[in-house]
């Protein structure tokens, strides 16, 4: 049982959890910090308590803050949302330890996923695929001519001290690898301090795709796939669901995976299993897998018709799944726009204010989740979502049409908006076919500038 | 001497340290010229640099390292 839920967590996502809590006959409480007092989360809260000053690191990061002010108020459960501490398991080691319900996976389950070579490793023994690559470091040619003809071409050269796109080669053949691996190496020493380089599958046309997962200790079930492929740097802008790059056959083998990984580490919670996939080999890879409820999960919600942040609470509290696989279907198409304050013309400077003028769209197939009210001082000190506008309708081009009406009718001022952007994407040829990867929307900048 | 104060120009969180375990921009007694960085205000998860406009000698800061700041708001006084 939960008789008392603190949410440890701000913005739309409160909000959203808020609204789960309540209609499972759940009082809420919602941890602020002072920036957040008169947010929309405590507005519709039964209960609200502040838990330190505006900035995250004194407040919604700080895990012994969060505990006092849960214990203070009697919460019996804690909902971490997403971001902040919801993927720290010393974090939920502690809630546990304090007798509270935490609301999401295992600590173990969340140190597992969370140690990159852990998680893959945990892949690999459930039999789901990994992205090709040298375990380790290539120490001379021959050897690397052998792992690379083992991996397949085009094959990416990466220095091991590099980061962030730093230090990549990409060969296409045998003959591209003799040379340019010296090279690679004779790079990574002068740039890192480091000659190590590793091998890694090169994968041109790369899309994310993720699988929602739901488990509860025991079974687990999939609730299809998002497509999230276009970002900008490395923030996701717009997901979909379905993802219009795969068929059936491609889904169901993906969507197999994610749950034959979740199984096999006894997944509890709602989770996401991320892939790279393949567009031009119609290959997938695992990338990770994220132990928390995510931003975009409404996407999901609306093709399936479940709603995740109340069976998250439902397993919070003991319950087992209620759905098995078979119960799980998938109906239309919907997407999802991140609407964030910031300036599309002035590369994206992010700008909070207060909210002069609100007027959110409406209508068949739209739902917003927002933070916003009329009046309401957008803080300066934590991300810049505004709202998530998320679409459905019978199929893709009828989302399409939906979400530029939609779009449309989000007016929003005071502070500046991605709304005029999302209408410009829309509007995109190859967004339109869904033809584009997570290199699209980047490159499409490059281009208007 | 006249004496000037520098000024957010944007609302967040005013730092005076390039990063947690460096040394500040500037301190009190510095001599900063046109255009020195003199502390860096996090936006929404982006930081600005917030340059002197003015040169002189730091006389005092106005605002503690990690302190929430107005647009506007003073940040310190240079002296020059």
């Amino acid at each position: 049982m939960i008789s008392k839920l603190f949410i440890a967590n701000r913005g739309e996502i409160a909000v959203r959890l808020v609204r789960a809590a309540q209609e499972l006959g759940i009082p809420a409480v919602v941890g602020h910090s002072s920036a957040d007092a008169d947010s929309l989360a405590v507005r519709l809260a039964s209960e609200a308590v502040e838990i330190g000053p505006p900035h995250p690191t004194k407040s919604y990061l700080n895990a012994d803050s969060v505990m006092a002010a849960a214990r203070s108020v009697g919460a019996d459960a804690l909902h971490p949302g997403y971001g902040f501490l919801s993927e720290n398991a010393a974090f939920a080691e502690a809630v546990e330890a304090a007798g509270m319900v935490f609301v999401g996976p295992t600590p173990q389950a969340i140190r597992l996923m969370g140690d990159k070579a852990a998680a893959r490793a945990a892949a690999q023994r459930a039999g789901v695929p990994t992205v090709p690559g040298s375990d380790g470091v290539i120490s001379d040619l021959e050897s690397a001519r052998r792992i690379a003809a083992g991996i397949g071409f085009p094959i990416m050269i990466k220095a091991s001290a590099g980061g962030g796109g730093r230090g990549i080669r990409v060969a296409e053949n045998d003959a591209e690898l003799l040379k340019l691996l010296p090279m690679a190496q004779a790079e990574a020493r002068a740039a890192f301090g480091d000659h190590g380089v590793y091998l890694e599958r090169f994968v041109r046309r790369a899309k994310h795709i993720e699988v929602q997962v739901l488990g509860d200790g025991t079974d687990v079930i999939h609730l299809f796939e998002r497509e999230c492929s276009l970002q900008r740097r490395r923030q996701k802008v717009i997901e979909e669901a379905p993802s219009p790059s795969l068929d059936g056959q491609a889904r169901a083998a993906l969507c197999d995976a994610a749950v034959r990984l979740a199984k096999s580490v006894g997944y509890r919670s709602a989770g996401t299993v991320e892939f790279l996939y393949d567009a031009d080999a119609r290959q997938f890879f695992f990338i990770e897998m994220n132990t928390r409820i995510q931003v975009e999960h409404p996407v999901t919600e609306m093709i399936t018709g479940i709603d995740l942040a109340r069976e998250m609470l439902r397993i919070g509290r003991g319950e087992r799944l209620r759905l098995r696989q078979a119960d799980v279907a998938m109906r239309g198409a919907a997407m999802e726009f991140r609407i964030n304050a910031e300036d599309p013309d002035r590369n994206f400077a992010p700008a909070p204010g207060t909210i002069t003028s609100l007027s959110l769209p409406g209508g068949p197939g739209v739902r917003v989740d927002s933070l916003l009210f009329d009046g309401y001082r957008v803080p300066p000190f934590y991300d810049s979502l505004l709202a998530k506008l998320i679409v459905w309708d019978e199929d893709r081009p009828a989302v399409l049409a939906r979400g530029a009406r939609a779009l449309g009718e989000f007016k929003v001022e005071g502070v500046p908006s991605t709304v005029s952007l999302h209408l410009r994407m829309l509007a995109d040829p190859q967004v339109r076919a869904g033809d584009y990867d997570t290199g699209y929307l980047e490159r499409w900048f490059a281009a208007k500038q | 001497m006249a004496t000037h104060e520098v000024l957010s120009p944007l609302p967040g969180t005013f730092y005076r340290k390039p990063s947690p375990d460096a040394g500040p921009f500037v301190k009190d007694g510095d001599v900063v010229g046109v255009g020195d960085v003199i502390g860096l205000v996090e936006v929404m998860k982006m930081f600005n640099e917030v340059h002197a406009d003015s040169a002189g000698t730091v006389v005092r800061f106005l605002v503690d390292d990690e302190a929430p700041v107005e647009a506007g708001q003073a940040l310190l006084v240079i002296e020059g």
